[in-house]
């Protein structure tokens, strides 16, 4: 499979990339390329001009800046995946790392190409929706911030314009009495979620959950945030029986539908269990444990 | 339909060439330069048979662009023995009858020769996670990890 002819250029600079968007009719953005290269092989997308944003450089870093963990978009999943920093403070992010595709795509596949695909099967969104991040996307206007709530619009549809380039997510930095974890059930490794849950807490001193993330993957359109979930734990204390109750209500935000992994009630039961499990286990990390 | 003029160092030797936007790294090894050493499995970023090294890193080659290849170095299965002396990877799999078929090898030793690169004593689950991404229907994987291991003691003797 070869895919349909189209243009490629290269840019060097983020504005030459920018330009080349808005220049260019049904353009598209090269960054791994791990799904692009793939669905343009089967024809599903063909855009005339891919533009290329993988000599542009100084977009791909993982960094704390101003209470914030700054990634750049082009860094790749593997990168993530051996950053003593992500590794020491930040589990949930480690946690997917280890479990987006296969080690030799993660090489290729990059954090902003996860999330700009939009595509609610891979693991960044939800990571991303647990941990309350930001998108920084750079357009004609220049610069602009998006809550991560508002980012994932539908199947494949992200908040970006067509000119635009997301560059950098950011998440806020670890906290003290905080953790997170994210479960994964797949058939095999390097496919997409049956379903999966990524979950963010953090504790007061007394054990209670200050805040609360969870984010499910490939159980809907797009990536869902649990929010009754999140907010029924919000001041309570961090039990397992709170911790099932909360579990209940993410199945029920689930939206899955029966495919080759699994029926609707099946996937909505993975939900269940492995938010209990992802709960119980970032509650475990955020006592340090 | 655009053309471009890359130069790509493969396995330490420098190739020009100019070639279609649409050309994919494993054709351009294997039609184009007809090393064939390099193998197409699913097709569809699965099995890993089309491993190559990318700058010194496992990529899958039926998901790169030729083109995006310009100015890097790629080593393919044919750039491991040197001076006919085989790679100790290549070695640990005839030792250790890490191959039937033999179709998902070259992509596994691009991996595997990459990880003991970056991690030369691994234990036996970083091997098993590190080739993850690389399918193999009939050795079950026990005699690949072994051969991994040959690999490693061997490095570590200088060998």
């Amino acid at each position: 499979m070869i895919p349909p002819s189209f243009d490629y250029i290269a840019p060097q600079t983020l504005s030459e990339a920018v330009a080349a968007l808005g220049q260019y009719e049904n353009s598209k953005v090269l960054a791994g390329g791990q799904s692009l290269i793939p669905v343009m092989r089967f024809r599903l997308a063909s855009p005339s001009v891919l533009v290329d944003i993988n000599r542009i450089d100084g977009l791909a870093y993982i960094n704390e800046d101003n209470g914030w963990l700054k990634i750049g978009a082009m860094t790749r999943e593997s990168m993530l995946e051996h950053s003593a920093l992500v590794h020491d403070k930040y589990p949930l992010l480690a946690d997917v790392a280890r479990v987006i595709s296969d080690p030799i795509v993660r090489n290729m596949g990059t954090v902003g190409g996860n999330l700009a695909n939009a595509d609610p099967g891979n693991d960044q969104p939800a990571t991303m929706l647990a941990y309350g991040a930001e998108i920084v996307a750079h357009g004609p206007d220049g610069e602009r911030v998006i809550p991560i709530i508002s980012f994932f619009l539908g199947l494949y549809e992200s908040a970006l314009a067509p000119n635009e380039i997301l560059t950098e997510v950011r998440i806020p930095t670890a906290k003290p009495r905080s953790g997170g974890a994210y479960l994964k059930l797949e058939r095999k490794v390097g496919d997409f979620a049956t379903a999966a849950v990524a979950t963010q807490v953090e504790l007061d001193a007394k054990g209670n959950f200050a805040s609360v993330g969870i984010g499910l993957t490939n159980v809907g359109l797009t990536a869902i945030k649990a929010t009754a979930a999140e907010d029924f734990l919000k001041g309570k204390a961090s039990t397992d029986d709170n911790i099932r109750q909360a579990a209940k209500l993410a199945a029920d935000a689930a939206q899955p539908v029966a495919d080759v992994r699994g029926s609707e009630d099946y996937k909505r039961s993975v939900v269940r269990t492995y938010t209990l499990r992802a709960l119980r286990l970032a509650v475990q990390r955020a006592k340090g444990g | 339909m655009s053309k471009h003029h890359i130069q790509v160092t493969i396995n330490g030797k420098l190739h020009e060439a100019e070639v279609e936007s649409r050309l994919l790294l494993v054709h351009f090894l294997r039609e184009n330069l007809n090393m064939t050493g390099t193998h197409i499995g699913c097709d569809t970023t699965s099995c890993g048979a089309c491993t190559v090294q990318l700058n010194g890193k496992p990529v899958k080659s039926c998901a790169v662009l030729a083109v995006q290849a310009d100015g890097m170095e790629v080593k393919t299965v044919e750039g491991l023995a040197t001076n006919g002396k085989l790679h100790p990877i290549q070695e640990g799999l005839h030792e250790k009858h890490g191959l039937q078929c033999g179709f998902c090898t070259p992509g596994m030793m691009m991996t595997t020769s990459a990880l003991l690169q970056q991690n030369p004593h691994p234990t036996e689950d970083e091997i098993r996670h590190a080739i993850s991404g690389n399918l193999c229907r009939c050795t079950g994987y026990m005699n690949i990890v072994k051969a991994v291991q040959y690999a490693a003691d061997k490095m570590a003797e200088g060998g």
